[in-house]
């Protein structure tokens, strides 16, 4: 099953630092979220993408994971040489990911 | 108890203008505020400011101002704007100007100023550098703005000194939606559960439609009614804190938990901890309910005490980048594509060796958003081929988009739709000064 089918996501950026959101659809698979999308899993889905950490923290009342990925816009959203500036698309990229 | 309500008229410079207007007419508001900065859009506006001084404030002022002017005036709302980029008191001048033509006497503009620092940007040479770690003075590239974002004290300022509009440069984006609610309610600065909330209401508003169903909309598992016609946001904070996100009733778009936990979780990274220069506010336990349709009542926000320091973006030049696009389309296009890149590969280090300082290579329709090298992607109808690179001079970054050009004629079959531009580069760099350095200071203009 992709991330896609159990949740939603939004992505922000900040300077060479972009953080997605992974918020569940139903209360009920929140845990399974916790357990399963782990920022060591996050950062192997973002191979050659993102250059530094992982972090991950968590929004329980509202059943949202926010994960904040360092040196992960090409030196920044000013001086990125990729389509997507902003990483905008990562948000839709991490919800591919096989649970 | 008082309530006020705080509409949001613009999430980025260029936003949409018709929901403000929208907001003004119907939204029964106290305020409207526009966020309208970027990292770099001052150091973008200071480029423009060298070469008229007349102008380096939001490209769309005079628009909005044409059209919400005399509808502020008419519905007595007050407008709050960081329009004024890196020229505020320019744009507050334009701003009277537009008032004058609409007749609209007595209305009180007013400038923020403060946040420049450019002229005293010599004392922080030794400060380090978020993005290099390194002092400021090793940044490699001429430094052409240097801005701290500022909190609520130069608006609040500003409307105890009468204002009907507040023009400012760089501020904390929330600061323009909470500065209303300090002076209306008299919150002490050291209220710090208070300003937690004012600063979440700020972070709620501050994208315009990123609350109300934009940035949103997934067909059929996350639909948004009315999507052409989206309405922007509007708060409903009162004396105690409760805080009621809602919008006009028959504006397009929808205000749910699920909207809302998409923004709040915006450009955030820990939620414990929402550092701005006002307070550091804590979302962690935050809880949007229902209370009526379109309406959310936000909870579980508090805040701890603000900061000794303020952030300032510096905008420096370092670069240009050059970069080219064709298209290949039908049976093996895919292949020509690849082709396409090995020949510019080829080429480029030919015409310039060892010239760019980095580049970027992409076959959009396959791995252009997503260049994880295990990530499988099908072959499409159609690819278009992207090459972007950075060079320390604007001849060397041409060399780029020339090459890609010239692919019509030197490269594989069938390539189409050739584009090319290179673009001279202003990045941007953080650091953190001592907040006593920085001083907001009001100009008042009386229409």
């Amino acid at each position: 099953m992709k991330l896609y089918e159990v949740a939603h996501s939004r992505t922000g950026d900040k300077g060479n630092i972009s953080n997605v959101s992974i918020i569940a659809y139903d209360p009920k698979d929140y845990a399974m979220l916790k357990e399963k999308v782990t920022p060591e899993r996050v950062k192997e889905h973002f191979k050659g993408i993102v250059k530094g950490k992982v972090a991950r923290y968590e929004l329980d009342n509202i059943c949202a994971l926010n994960f904040v990925m360092y040196e992960a816009l090409g030196g920044g959203v000013t001086r990125s040489l990729s389509v997507d500036m902003h990483g905008k698309g990562f948000s839709s990229y991490l919800l591919d990911m096989e649970i | 108890m008082r309530t006020i309500r705080i509409g949001s008229g613009a999430g980025y410079a260029g936003d949409r203008v018709e929901p403000s207007l929208e907001l003004i007419e119907k939204g029964n508001l106290d305020y409207i505020s526009y966020e309208c900065l970027a990292e770099r859009t001052i150091a973008i506006g200071q480029q423009a400011k060298l070469k008229d001084p007349k102008k380096g404030y939001n490209g769309l002022l005079e628009a909005r101002m044409e059209k919400a002017l005399p509808l502020i005036w008419e519905h007595k709302v007050k407008l709050i704007t960081n329009m004024g980029s890196a020229n505020p008191i320019a744009a507050a001048e334009k701003t009277v100007e537009i008032a004058q033509k609409h007749g609209l006497t007595g209305m009180k503009v007013v400038c923020v100023i403060g946040d420049d620092i450019l002229p005293m940007i010599d004392k922080y040479q030794d400060t380090e550098v978020w993005e290099t770690h390194e002092a400021l003075s090793k940044l490699d590239g001429q430094i052409v703005s240097a801005n701290a974002y500022m909190g609520v004290e130069g608006i609040v300022k500003a409307l105890e000194a009468g204002a009907d509009v507040v023009i400012t440069g760089r501020v904390a984006d929330p600061a323009i939606f909470m500065a209303p609610a300090i002076y209306e309610f008299g919150w002490s600065m050291e209220d710090w559960d208070k300003l937690g909330k004012g600063t979440c209401m700020g972070h709620l508003l501050e994208c315009g439609g990123q609350a109300t169903g934009g940035y949103f909309a997934e067909p059929g598992k996350k639909d948004v009614p009315g999507f052409g016609h989206l309405g922007f946001p509007i708060a409903e904070i009162s004396e105690d804190g409760k805080l009621v996100i809602t919008k006009v009733e028959d504006a397009g778009g929808m205000v749910t938990p699920v909207t809302l936990s998409e923004q709040i979780c915006y450009e955030i990274h820990d939620p414990e901890n929402y550092i701005t220069p006002d307070v550091v506010a804590n979302f962690k336990n935050i809880t949007f309910t229902q209370v009526g349709p379109d309406r959310v009542e936000v909870t579980g926000i508090t805040g701890k005490p603000k900061t000794d320091t303020f952030k300032c973006s510096i905008g420096y030049k370092d670069c240009f980048i050059g970069d080219g696009e064709i298209s290949y389309g039908g049976p093996g296009c895919l292949e020509r594509a690849k082709l396409a890149i090995e020949v510019l590969k080829e080429r480029l280090e030919l015409v310039a060796p060892g010239q760019f300082d980095e580049m970027k290579y992409d076959l959009i329709g396959c791995n252009s958003l997503y260049w994880n090298p295990d990530y499988k992607y099908n072959e499409p109808s159609e690819v278009r081929v992207r090459v972007a690179g950075r060079a320390k001079t604007k001849a060397i970054a041409d060399l780029i988009p020339n090459e890609v050009e010239a692919l019509y004629t030197n490269g594989p079959a069938g390539g189409c739709g050739a584009v090319k531009r290179t673009r001279d580069i202003v990045s941007v760099a953080s650091i953190l000064i001592n907040r006593n350095d920085v001083k907001p200071e009001i100009v008042v203009y009386t229409v």
